[in-house]
């Protein structure tokens, strides 16, 4: 090994990177080169100087504790950062409780919207219940001069029925469903591979309330009512699509 | 797992390198309360990417954590004067890297030393931590600092060359004194 090689490999050599082969080889030429051996004198020298030098700062007592706690702080903020500052993360959190409490208050001070919320809570679940187990229907039909005779005897009312093909809103059977504590008619129309569900009940009231939209689970629920019955139709279907059907369910004599 | 199962985990793995975390810190910082700041800072990274940890050096895996974390803190400092990229090449230059007539005929008192560590580049200095302080081998340096191995190597015999010259014009200065 000359001693260009040897000075390559130098500092490898002192701190024991190199394999045995080259180790013999630069051990050899240092036994007959006086340069290189000063060179690695002064590398043994610099080491000799970090390994007696106290250099190593070691850390404050508090240090240990202070990190701790920010993780268990951050564990339980998680996933906040800590570089959002304490007092806007205070504020994000009052904000957060702030809209939460919100429909709970609303809930408490108005006890017919927890009621009229939880009837649109027991739409949404029928009508999913609906999609699942097959039970989509129980009569089966596009004409509604089938589906409307077919709730005569099960129901004590005639819930008004039409077809909406030529709309784009087929009719595709009837229901008997069970909701808000009654028996009430449900009517299955279909837009695409879109089924909305339509429960018609009576009311004793006797005004008509304009349709009313609210999201549950991803499903749309219109409410609306007429002189003497009530309305409930709910869709995964977009608003829009579902709104036209609403207005024309009103339109068509509901 | 849960958050709390999640922070002793974390706990047991990495707080026993603190040691070293705060020691390369405090050597790439200069300064008690930003090496303070960093290894915090470092932590809560290291404990945010905790679950991306599986097994391996843990003192390494921290490290490099640190590392990065005082480099964010040196370009954020230094935001006002741009540091200047790191050039191999600037710093590779001369044969005097292993002057041999640059004699150290003894060992260096820890205040030279220290002196002349602190006033090496950063790139220098934290591989000469990591390698003198640490023990740290070629390998694991430069998966901490992510540079190729030759590169570990290139930057340990500068830096060295560098600490020699300037230890030895400290020396000259003080037998001249």
């Amino acid at each position: 090994m000359d001693c260009d090689n040897t000075r390559g490999l130098l500092h490898a050599y002192v701190d024991g990177e190199l394999d045995l082969v080259r180790s013999l080889e630069i051990e050899q030429h240092l036994q007959g080169c006086a340069a290189c051996l000063q060179m690695w004198k002064n590398q043994q020298m610099l080491k000799a100087s970090f390994a007696e030098a106290t250099l190593y700062v070691k850390p404050p007592p508090h240090l240990q504790a202070r990190i701790q706690a920010s993780i268990r702080g951050a564990g339980k903020a998680n996933p906040a950062p800590r570089t959002i500052p304490w007092r806007l993360f205070a504020f994000a959190a009052a904000l957060v409780l702030a809209v939460a409490l919100v429909p709970m208050l609303a809930r408490v001070l108005s006890p017919s919207s927890s009621k009229s919320d939880s009837l649109a809570q027991e739409v949404v679940a029928s009508h999913v219940r609906s999609l699942m187990a097959n039970h989509l229907s129980d009569v089966a039909s596009s004409d509604q001069h089938t589906v409307k005779p077919w709730f005569n005897g099960k129901l004590d009312f005639s819930p008004p029925v039409e077809d909406l093909s030529a709309q784009g809103f087929p009719l595709i059977g009837g229901r008997l469903d069970y909701l808000n504590d009654r028996p009430v008619a449900a009517l299955i129309y279909q837009r695409r591979k879109h089924f909305i569900n339509l429960f018609i009940w009576p009311t004793t009231d006797n005004s008509a309330v304009a349709a009313q939209m609210e999201t549950l689970q991803g499903y749309h629920v219109y409410h609306w009512t007429q002189p003497g019955m009530t309305f409930w139709a709910t869709s995964d279907l977009n608003t829009t699509e579902l709104q036209q059907f609403v207005q024309l369910a009103q339109s068509e004599g509901h | 797992m849960r958050e709390q199962d999640k922070a002793t985990h974390f706990e047991q793995a990495v707080l026993q390198h603190m040691a070293a975390a705060y020691n390369l810190a405090r050597w790439m910082t200069h300064s008690d309360q930003d090496a303070e700041d960093v290894v915090q800072d470092a932590y809560l990274r290291a404990f945010r990417f905790f679950d991306g940890f599986h097994g391996g050096d843990s003192r390494v895996w921290l490290l490099s954590i640190v590392r990065n974390t005082c480099y964010t803190w040196l370009h954020q400092k230094q935001a006002h004067e741009p540091m200047a990229p790191f050039d191999e090449d600037l710093h590779s230059s001369s044969c005097s890297d292993l002057d041999p007539e640059l004699l150290l005929l003894q060992s260096v008192d820890t205040t030279t030393l220290k002196e002349a560590l602190a006033e090496l580049p950063v790139e220098f200095r934290e591989v000469m931590i990591l390698r003198e302080l640490e023990d740290l081998s070629y390998k694991e340096i430069a998966a901490i600092a992510g540079i190729p191995l030759g590169t570990v190597m290139s930057r340990l015999a500068r830096g060295r060359g560098r600490l020699q010259q300037s230890l030895a014009a400290r020396m000259g200065r003080e037998k001249e004194a």
